[in-house]
């Protein structure tokens, strides 16, 4: 395979800097009721209307663990190939802010219920394993809000107390679109596995992003910063490119890197030094005393692996083998479940081939324009199934195909009765064919003694004029062949 | 007849129930008592309009199946109470009403029982002598020439309980909070195994030690209202699944051919002759009453204290946070969020909160956790692991309660190790987790009260119920204060 | 180990305590003292034993994953020191 090269690599004045990032991300795992507390998770709720006594902090208010949370993280853990550790632990974080109402948040420090694991990306230079650290249980904070008033900050604890997992990478990623991959490939393995629903929009998926630069072949780490709480790929790309510049401009006007939280100012898109958190750095963790440790056991782990679905990587290779799907489409494929799954169902019921061409092509231009969700496609897969079909069976030409689509798309009609109701029916019938030959070439006397004199381009001519005379239903295929024997 | 506040719980109830003695006239006769009570300053918070009302209703709907019908109960002010006031006598909870009722405090009110009130603590229950409340002092009905402090943390409990201005009450133990009050005002109190009582609604102080007991005028009593409170919880994650015994209608004076352990470090320095007397008449007792008695070895006893006084505090440091003038209570002012979370902070916490919020923050902060956490962890684990040691010998452990008895009241303000000292005895039962009853065994030479503690195994409140029975029937121990304070 | 004014002031801050040289001056002379007696632990032999946060012998409970409190916003908000009805106010957070 001929793939392009990794050249990601800053310039100064010193030489080409690599920068290195690793993530932590926050994905909200998908239940009904909070991690401690049974209180509700929907987004959007009025403020303060789903916070319990626990999540509000209370006096004498205790957690109780959500079971499901547990099985969430576990199955997250096995999608990201990852240890699952049989014995884990809360503790308590301790820091003070507005929206953490305990003034600690339980986490899991020391021992967290998901070990190492791996991610593997689909890069345009080939494969990239990413090492995962890590995946822990903890409390999400509630809201800060700071512009309803001059002088106060609001708090709304909706959000306190929501189980997240942390998935902590390793220091693996090497630039911008590195990063995009990842998490696109954490969200999707998420969202198969039904265990975050990866919503950037709606903060259920976002990182803290730790970054450093080093020159180029360099061995050692340069000083990291964290850029807090990025929620959107963009942004996090967007961070990563100026902190690495900042960073760069700094050890080349030979200064040093203060290791510091920093927050990305979408507005002016550029990173500041967080004032708030200039003494985060000692969090005093300790096992969490109103919790016990956390034992699951093999049993446990071997049952939930059975309910797993069919991951990405697995359905990869299923559709390029099964399918004969290029690596690339079959990773465009897999990359959304829903898509998979549509793409599967027109695909077993029509043509490996053209259901990957038209997929990818007119109906993601469809979904692209009307911005909508494959799950909310105007074109059914069984429609755009039999719509193959009837290119396969030679009912229609790949180009009337167009038209019937677009008719498809307004109404999500049956193409066949597209194709009558609207006579769009392919005309092979070789008699009806000649006779239209004939009446062309007849009256293109001219055009036909240039062409046997070896005007050879001339022949699109004729087969646009028979087209145009068919009203573009000719087979043309058919048109093709008729049209040689006439000419020779 | 004597007065009603007189009886023990156990006898009231049974009057009540039999309808000698109307659930009003209980109330009532121990509201009275309670408002000519102020100068022992045992309450925080009074709802005896309410308790009187309440009293008419249950006399309106008379229920003899209620364990406790009719009992007029205050409770020790880190219960939280619906819509009544609950400070943990802290500045800082100030007006608190939760919105919600402990646990144990609704299995209280669930057998019939009628809050009288919210009494005097110390501060978060950081304390050996009442002395830290933001609410005052609390007075022993026993005194000298001088006022005396009724021990602490759960001061206004054993002091409202000696005084007869409740018929029972509920305390906290965290490291001897309930045993050694009921040791300085003569009655019994009785701190469960950690996980048998609900810690749901009660005011955290250190989480892995916390536990809610009884305190109540004798033995029998005592029994009776761990039936009452114990019991597995779903919204404690660390009370523990256990059946609860009937205790009250088990419980026996015959405790013949019991193998009761004398743990040879108790008898530490300088102990008082006195201490030591009482000690021998316990064991003297015991043997009349046909108990085996065995000389045990707790080898790490004297770590005990060092290795609390950084757990609970790293616990509290932790557990105190949530009290920052945003949610509930006492907010002061300050120009932007940390400065008002400082100044909450600064003067809605007494002294002896801050201290312990401080070393609690020093022995987690990085550096020093495993010098000092991590350390105290692992002497707990040896502590626990001596007490595993001595109970596959004997069935329970006879020691003293206190290393002295109730003490004026400044007394030990100058160094706060002096009064950590008062912990010594009860501290070990906390950090093995392991119940414990102190009940009263006599008087010192200035008259004062003393107790003895009995140590049981886990979840085996019940033998060292029976045991301190036995004993008690055969010290009859009586009251002798004036109510010089009427 | 020993506590000076400057640890004073650190464990002040992480703790959200507001100090003044009095408090500091009181401070240290009971940590102090407090550390001494703690630093007894120093005398045991600890190797090999195995840290004990809880005396609870069981295993976790764990609840469903079912809604069962809905809107308690009147129930939270009632004892906020300050007078709104829908959120916790604070004195401005800078970030
Ligand atoms: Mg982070
Ligand atoms: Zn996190």
């Amino acid at each position: 395979m001929s793939e392009k090269q990794f050249d990601y690599y800053l310039k100064g004045e010193k030489g080409d800097y690599e920068v290195v990032i690793g993530l932590e991300v926050h994905a909200q795992v998908l239940s009904k009721a909070k991690l401690f507390s049974a209180s509700a998770t929907q987004f959007g709720a009025e403020p303060n209307s789903q916070v319990s006594l626990v999540d509000a902090a209370m006096p004498g208010m205790l957690p109780v663990i959500n079971k499901f949370c547990i099985e969430q993280a576990v199955k997250t853990g096995l999608g990201l190939n990852a240890k699952i550790n049989t014995f884990s632990k809360f503790d308590r974080k301790n820091y003070f802010y507005a929206d953490l109402p305990q003034g600690y948040q339980i986490s899991q420090f020391k021992h967290p219920i998901v070990g190492e694991g791996k991610v593997i990306l689909d890069m345009p230079y080939g494969t990239k394993e990413v090492g995962i650290e890590r995946l822990h249980l903890e409390q999400d904070a509630g809201k800060s809000m700071h512009d309803q008033d001059p002088n106060h900050s609001f708090v709304d604890l909706n959000r306190s107390g929501i189980a997240l997992m942390e998935i902590v990478s390793k220091p693996d990623l090497r630039s911008p679109s590195e990063v995009g991959e990842y998490i696109k490939k954490l969200r999707s393995i998420m969202r198969y596995l039904n265990t975050c629903d990866g919503n950037m929009e709606q903060g259920s998926l976002r990182a803290d992003v730790n970054v450093s630069v080093r020159l180029k072949n360099s061995k050692n780490f340069g000083t990291r910063c964290e850029i807090k709480n990025v929620n959107s790929i963009k942004f996090m790309q967007q961070a990563i490119e100026y902190e690495a510049r900042r960073q760069i401009n700094l050890i080349e006007d030979g200064k040093e890197v203060d290791q510091e939280t920093r927050l990305f100012d979408t507005k002016k898109q550029e990173t500041r030094s967080m004032r708030s958190k200039e003494d985060a750095h000692d969090y005093r963790y300790f096992p969490d005393p109103d919790l016990l440790p956390l034992e699951i056991d093999e049993k446990y782990i071997e049952d939930l692996k059975k309910t797993l679905p069919e991951l990405p990587d697995q359905k990869k290779q299923r559709l390029i083998s099964d399918f004969k799907l290029t690596s690339y489409e079959a990773s465009v494929i897999i990359s959304d479940q829903a898509v998979s799954e549509y793409y599967e169902k027109v695909a077993k019921n029509s043509d490996y081939k053209l259901a990957a061409t038209w997929l990818m092509g007119d109906l993601f231009a469809t979904l692209n324009k009307e911005a909508k969700d494959i799950t909310e496609s105007p074109v059914s897969a069984e429609n755009l199934a039999k719509m193959i079909n009837l290119i396969k069976d030679g009912t229609i030409s790949g180009k009337i195909a167009k038209t019937v689509f677009e008719e498809m798309v307004k109404s999500d009609g049956d193409p066949l009765k597209i194709v009558e109701d609207k006579g769009l029916k392919q005309t092979s019938d070789p008699k009806e064919i000649e006779n239209i030959v004939d009446k062309i070439l007849a009256s293109n006397q001219d055009k036909v003694e240039q062409y046997k004199s070896g005007k050879d381009k001339l022949f699109g001519f004729f087969v646009g004029q028979v087209m145009k005379e068919m009203k573009g239903k000719g087979n043309p295929q058919m048109i093709n062949d008729i049209l040689k024997n006439k000419l020779k | 007849m004597s007065e009603i506040y007189q009886l023990s719980l156990f006898e009231l109830v049974n009057k009540i129930k039999s309808k000698e003695i109307s659930c009003e006239e209980a109330t009532k006769s121990y509201v009275e008592r309670s408002s000519k009570s102020k100068k022992l300053n045992c309450y925080v918070e009074e709802t005896f309009d309410i308790a009187l009302k309440k009293a008419k209703d249950l006399d309106q709907s008379f229920n003899p199946d209620k364990k406790l019908f009719g009992a007029p109960i205050a409770v020790k002010d880190l219960f939280c109470t619906n819509g009544v006031q609950t400070t943990a006598s802290s500045k800082m909870l100030k007006g608190f009403k939760p919105q919600y009722e402990s646990t144990v405090t609704e299995k209280l009110w669930n057998e019939g029982a009628n809050l009288l009130g919210k009494l005097n603590c110390d501060e978060y229950a950081m304390g050996s002598s009442n002395e830290t409340s933001y609410f005052g002092n609390v007075i022993n009905p026993y005194r000298n020439d001088e006022d005396l402090v009724p021990g602490g943390s759960s001061g206004g409990c054993s002091s409202s309980v000696a005084a007869n201005l409740t018929s029972a009450t509920v305390g906290t133990d965290t490291g001897g909070s309930i045993r050694q009050p009921a040791s300085f005002t003569g009655i019994v109190g009785l701190k469960p195994t950690y996980g048998r009582c609900s810690r749901w609604g009660i005011v955290a102080f250190a989480s892995s030690l916390d536990q809610a007991g009884p305190m109540t005028k004798d033995v029998k009593d005592s029994a009776l209202m761990m039936e009452v409170i114990a019991g597995h919880d779903e919204k404690d994650s660390t009370s523990a699944k256990k059946n609860v015994e009937p205790f009250s209608s088990k419980l026996t004076k015959d405790i013949k051919g019991l193998k009761i352990g004398i743990p040879k470090e108790y008898k530490v320095d300088g102990m008082p002759k006195e201490i030591l007397d009482l000690w021998d008449k316990g064991i003297e007792i015991s043997k009349s009453l046909g108990c085996e008695i065995k000389e045990i070895s707790l080898p790490h006893t004297k770590y005990a204290l060092p290795a609390y006084y950084i757990i609970a505090p790293a616990e509290a440091s932790s557990n105190l946070a949530r009290y920052d003038g945003v949610k509930y209570g006492f907010r002061a002012e300050g120009k932007d969020l940390i400065e008002m979370y400082e100044n909450t902070r600064a003067q809605g916490f007494g002294d002896e909160v801050k201290r312990r919020i401080l070393i609690g923050t020093y022995v987690l902060s990085s550096g020093y956790y495993d010098a000092y956490y991590l350390k105290a962890l692992k002497v707990r684990r040896l502590i626990k692991n001596d007490f595993d040691e001595a109970f596959k010998e004997v069935d329970t452990i006879l020691t003293p309660t206190t290393p002295s008895s109730a003490f004026a009241i400044g007394k030990n303000d100058d160094d706060p190790i002096s009064m950590y000292l008062n912990d010594v005895f009860t501290v070990p039962v906390n950090l093995a987790g392991l119940p414990a009853i102190s009940f009263p065994a006599g008087y010192d030479q200035k008259n004062l009260p003393l107790g003895l503690q009995l140590i049981g195994k886990s979840f085996d409140e019940q033998t060292i119920l029976n045991n301190a029975y036995a004993i008690e029937q055969n010290i009859n121990f009586k009251p002798n204060y004036k109510d010089w304070w009427i | 180990m020993s506590i000076t004014k400057d640890t004073v002031k650190k464990i002040s801050k992480l703790s959200r305590i507001a100090s003044n040289e009095k408090f500091e001056e009181n401070m240290i002379k009971d940590l102090n003292s407090i550390l001494k007696f703690v630093e007894q632990l120093n005398e045991v032999n600890i190797d090999n034993v195995e840290p004990l946060a809880s005396t609870v012998n069981q295993e976790l409970i764990k609840r469903e994953d079912e809604v069962k409190v809905v809107n308690k916003k009147k129930d939270i908000l009632i004892n906020s020191p300050s007078e709104n009805e829908d959120f916790y106010v604070v004195p401005k957070v800078i970030e």
